[in-house]
């Protein structure tokens, strides 16, 4: 299921995609999962390792030059934590990097994060085929966006 | 290398003893067995637990070697312990039902101790927030939104002061999970205690304090192994000699587990952990009959029943043994595995939460079977939130109703003796040996964490199980079978962010009434230690906690002496 090269799109560059988790969490056992199912499905997978400041993170995207960011928290504490991240992206004028979410989000929640520009928001079973479908449709947005499109 | 020999020693051995056929297990196969399944056949390929050992459709006594029982079983409270650790268990004392709480302000969480005391509580429990866990103060612009959330924040002594306020340390014991900072808390505890006039002889207890396990799991250091390490052997030594009630560490594998191990990785990394601090205490020059009293062990009780009973007898059987064979314990208590147990997180599902009540039960079942000293039920609400009040209550029900009604503790180990058990405790021990002679091939625990050995064998078993599971292989009911389109959303708890603000002022009115020329002398001669292998920092710590000196200010003097920590590559 090389998803991350099948599209023309990523033909020369697979969907790049950087796996943190900001704010102090340690729980990675998603993040690992995630990593490996990511690069299974061909994506360029880089992690951010532990508790990195939202400002760690943006500088790692940008420097990276990475399609998607993808946050994961099971602290309860994403709406602030992601929020951080997505105003840090906003202030900086970033707009062909795209972020996704995952943890332990309650659907109450859901909402408000996409309302800020943080989509998925994936909770706790969510098959990976699901996941790895919405990393590489925001990727392809944030890839046009890239490309000029 | 005689000492280097000891677990492949063990392991000729354990294996002369097993491998032997089995033949009227054969026989019956071909008779009977193979004739009906050309009609009938499996419903499955393959048979295995979450350990990935392939069991058989049944087992005798030829899956058991001839002095079994005798050798490796024994009897409840004789070595090596097999049965249990005490002669008359669950018929002396019930397991403790200990439910690990704590939330909110200093203030809340001592009005909820003090409502746990009047009802008869005196195994106090209590669990910090991120930021305490990983030493940071609440005014860190990092602790921001994290404040009092999964458990009480603690910045200070003050704060220590208000948790415990009106409670007589002396007539209480106090489990604190915490590690990293380990030190800092256990500091204020003791100051606590000393400005209540109780003597540290009375002075009761737990820290977590297992390192090793953040490292593999759970991911909470603050410096490199070896400091974190030392902290612990000063901690260590001097609750031995001036704490005689203070148990030191609680060797843990519920957070290896979580974090996605088999339950053989659990066991033998869980008990390689504890070898190494058993080495450590003994390097140090304390008695081994001295110090391994007072460690105890954390597992985890998860959902593949015969599995968790099996591998907690396990546990017993080997610590036992290492201990007396390896590091030469005389005292039958010195060879003990007490443990506290836990039901999975990770097994309960958001969807069809009420599920989870069930799934709790099996393992809670699990965990006494398991001869288990105490146990905390997880609630059905926790896959996605601190749990609600309604939910605790079912939760704690559930231990009510397995020790009240079901009668399963009123025989000791119960399930001792049936061939299939005892086959499977048999083969978690032998795979547990296979670990441990593996990890001392890679060049020890400590080196094999380092590495990131531990940390990548887990990461491919939570993948493999993950992998199972998408492909229906592992079934979760209400997750890849039995699903509903319309899942009702759960009403969960919200924890207020009201604890921030009032940290926030409590912090800044300290700091403007505290001694700041004391602050910054107990800091520097806190550094002055550190930078001596050979001071026990205890004291220094104790001193900086009773200046006021905040939980970020003294675990900064360790980072600017160790150093921070970068793990490994893991994937």
């Amino acid at each position: 299921m090389a998803v991350g090269k099948s599209q023309s799109l990523f033909r020369d560059k697979p969907v790049k995609v950087l796996l943190a988790k900001p704010g102090i969490d340690g729980h990675d056992r998603g993040m690992f999962v995630l990593a490996r199912a990511f690069r299974d499905a061909g994506m360029d997978v880089l992690y951010a390792g532990l508790l990195p400041t939202p400002e760690e993170v943006v500088d790692t995207a940008v420097n990276e030059d990475v399609d998607v960011i993808a946050l994961s928290l099971l602290n309860g504490a994403h709406l602030v934590v992601f929020k951080k991240v997505a105003d840090l992206m906003r202030s900086r004028g970033i707009d062909d990097i795209a972020i996704v979410g995952g943890g332990t989000i309650p659907e109450p929640d859901r909402p408000k994060l996409e309302k800020i520009g943080v989509s998925g928001n994936f909770g706790p079973g969510t098959p990976l085929s699901v996941i790895i479908e919405h990393v590489t449709e925001r990727a392809a947005q944030a890839r046009k966006k890239k490309m000029g499109e | 290398m005689p000492e280097d020999s000891y677990w492949s020693t063990k392991l000729a051995g354990i294996s002369a003893r097993r491998n032997h056929g089995n033949r009227s297990f054969e026989e019956w196969e071909k008779k009977t067995l193979v004739p009906w399944n050309r009609s009938t056949g499996y419903r499955e390929t393959e048979y295995e637990n979450s350990s990935g050992i392939s069991l058989k459709p049944v087992y005798n006594s030829e899956d058991l070697s001839s002095d079994y029982e005798k050798k490796q079983l024994g009897m409840p409270g004789e070595y090596p312990y097999t049965r249990g650790v005490y002669p008359n268990m669950y018929r002396g004392r019930k397991w403790t039902m200990r439910m690990f709480s704590g939330f909110g302000t200093p203030e809340d969480t001592n009005r909820r101790l003090k409502y746990l005391i009047e009802h008869g509580e005196s195994g106090l429990s209590i669990a910090f927030d991120m930021p305490t866990l990983y030493g940071y103060d609440c005014d860190n612009p990092r602790s921001h939104g994290e404040v009092g959330k999964c458990g009480v924040n603690v910045t200070s002594l003050r704060d220590m002061e208000v948790i415990f306020d009106g409670i007589d340390l002396s007539r209480v014991s106090t489990s604190m999970t915490i590690n990293a900072p380990a030190i800092v808390l256990l500091a204020m505890y003791l100051a606590v205690a000393r400005k209540q006039g109780v003597p540290f002889e009375k002075v009761a207890g737990t820290v977590q304090a297992d390192i090793l396990k953040e490292y593999i799991a759970q991911k909470e250091w603050m410096y490199p192994p070896e400091a974190h390490l030392r902290i612990i052997r000063d901690m260590m030594t001097y609750c031995t000699e001036n704490v005689p009630k203070w148990n030191y560490i609680s060797i843990s594998g519920y957070h290896i587990r979580e974090a996605g191990s088999s339950a053989v990785q659990e066991l033998a990394f869980t008990l390689a952990d504890g070898f190494h601090y058993v080495e450590m205490g003994k390097e140090t020059g304390l008695d081994v009959d001295d110090f391994a009293p007072r460690l105890s062990f954390f597992f985890n009780s998860s959902i593949n029943f015969f599995e968790e009973i099996a591998k907690m007898r396990a546990a017993r059987r080997i610590w036992a043994t290492v201990l007396k064979e390896k590091y030469g314990a005389r005292s039958e208590k010195a060879m003990l595995l007490r443990f506290h147990s836990q039901t999975s997180g990770y097994t309960l599902t958001w969807q069809q939460p009420l599920n989870n009540i069930v799934r709790t039960t099996i393992e809670a079942m699990a965990a006494v079977l398991g001869g288990t000293q105490s146990l905390h039920t997880n609630s059905y609400d926790e896959a996605m939130a601190l749990p609600s009040e309604d939910a605790v209550r079912v939760a704690l029900r559930t231990q009510q109703i397995i020790s009240d009604e079901s009668g399963i503790p009123d025989v000791i180990d119960p399930l001792g003796g049936s061939y299939f058990l005892e086959w499977l405790t048999d083969e978690m021990e032998e795979r547990a040996y296979r670990y441990f002679e593996e990890i001392e091939k890679v060049g020890g625990i400590l080196q094999a964490v380092k590495k990131g050995y531990i940390q990548k064998e887990i990461a491919a078993t939570s993948y493999r199980r993950q992998t199972r599971i998408e492909e229906g292989k592992e079934i979760m009911v209400g997750v890849n079978k039995y699903s509903v389109a319309d899942e009702k959303p759960l009403r969960i708890l919200k924890i207020s962010r009201k604890a921030q603000k009032a940290q926030l002022d409590r912090i800044r009115e300290v700091k403007s009434e505290r001694n700041e020329k004391r602050v910054r002398e107990t800091l520097e001669e806190l550094e002055n230690a550190m930078r001596d292998e050979s001071v026990n920092i205890m004291p220094y710590v104790i001193n900086a906690v009773e200046a006021y000196s905040t939980l970020e200010e003294i675990s900064n003097v360790g980072r600017k002496v160790f150093g921070g920590w970068k793990e490994p590559v893991i994937v």
